[in-house]
């Protein structure tokens, strides 16, 4: 795949790492000159993935999180968050919006906000092993 | 996490700022209710003009205030959305359930 740019991030499976990974991903998204509405939508789709990491792969442990960015050609933010948590064994049940293992402190939206905020959305899992979540998203292309 | 609140004629306003995610979500959950079960409003209103972004995890919030006031047989409103936590309220579809009113108040 060509891509134009690209960084890596890892960081421990701490809350207070939700706000840094969004922020990071909007700063290297700014590159490509997104509307705000764009970029809340990035940030969104971000903050649903890490914090899933934070809260369901790693329920009693830190562990590691990587979150990778390239720029495609044609204005494509390509988005890689990948953990090696406890992993999902029913992902089709997981993806159903309100679907949530997490009680009343969840909402069970994350995945629907990702696939509706994103314009290509997939999700891979293993028990045991961990969970890949893959984002792209098309920008407008500015004058 | 920064939360400002008064009552006014049994109506308790809940102002809620800065960014709303699950690194603070529980202790807004907690001091809403808090706040619901101290002042009994008949009235709350969760005034969101200053968040600047929420996930998901604003949902939460809001479906659990709803609980804490419907509980005490009150009436929750939502105002002040910016365009990025409407957006995220819109997608989850909890605007069918909760009253949004639109901009500020
Ligand atoms: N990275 C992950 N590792 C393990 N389980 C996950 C992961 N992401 C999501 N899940 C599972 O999928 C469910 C739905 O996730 P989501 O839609 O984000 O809702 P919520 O986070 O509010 O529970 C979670 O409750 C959890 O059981
Ligand atoms: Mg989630």
């Amino acid at each position: 795949m060509k891509f134009d740019n690209y960084m890596v991030l890892e960081f421990p499976s701490k809350s207070a790492n939700e706000g840094f990974a969004r922020s990071a991903v909007a700063c290297f998204a700014a590159q490509l000159d997104p509307t705000m509405e764009e970029l809340g939508d990035i940030r969104t789709a971000v903050s649903e993935a890490v914090t899933n990491c934070i809260v369901h792969a790693y329920p009693e442990e830190i562990g590691t999180i990587t979150v990778r960015c390239r720029i495609l050609k044609d204005q494509i933010l390509d988005i890689v968050i990948k953990d090696k948590g406890i992993g999902i064994a029913d992902l089709e049940q997981a993806r159903r919006p309100m679907f949530t293992t997490g009680g009343a402190e969840r909402s069970g939206m994350g995945f629907t906000i990702m696939e509706t905020f994103m314009t290509n959305f997939s999700v891979t899992s293993e028990p045991g092993k961990g969970t890949v979540v893959h984002m792209r998203r098309k920008l407008q292309r500015r004058k | 996490m920064r939360l400002t609140s008064y009552l006014q004629e049994g109506r308790l306003t809940i102002a809620l700022t800065g960014e709303i995610d699950h690194h603070c979500a529980k202790k807004y959950i907690d001091a809403i209710e808090g706040k619901i079960e101290a002042y009994m409003p008949n009235v709350c209103l969760l005034d969101f003009e200053d968040v600047t972004f929420m996930d998901s995890s604003g949902i939460a919030v809001v479906i659990n205030a709803m609980r804490s006031v419907t509980r005490i047989n009150g009436k929750l409103h939502v105002c002040g959305l910016r365009e990025q936590p409407l957006k995220v309220i819109r997608a989850s579809g909890i605007d069918k359930i909760i009253d949004i009113k639109e901009g500020a108040l």
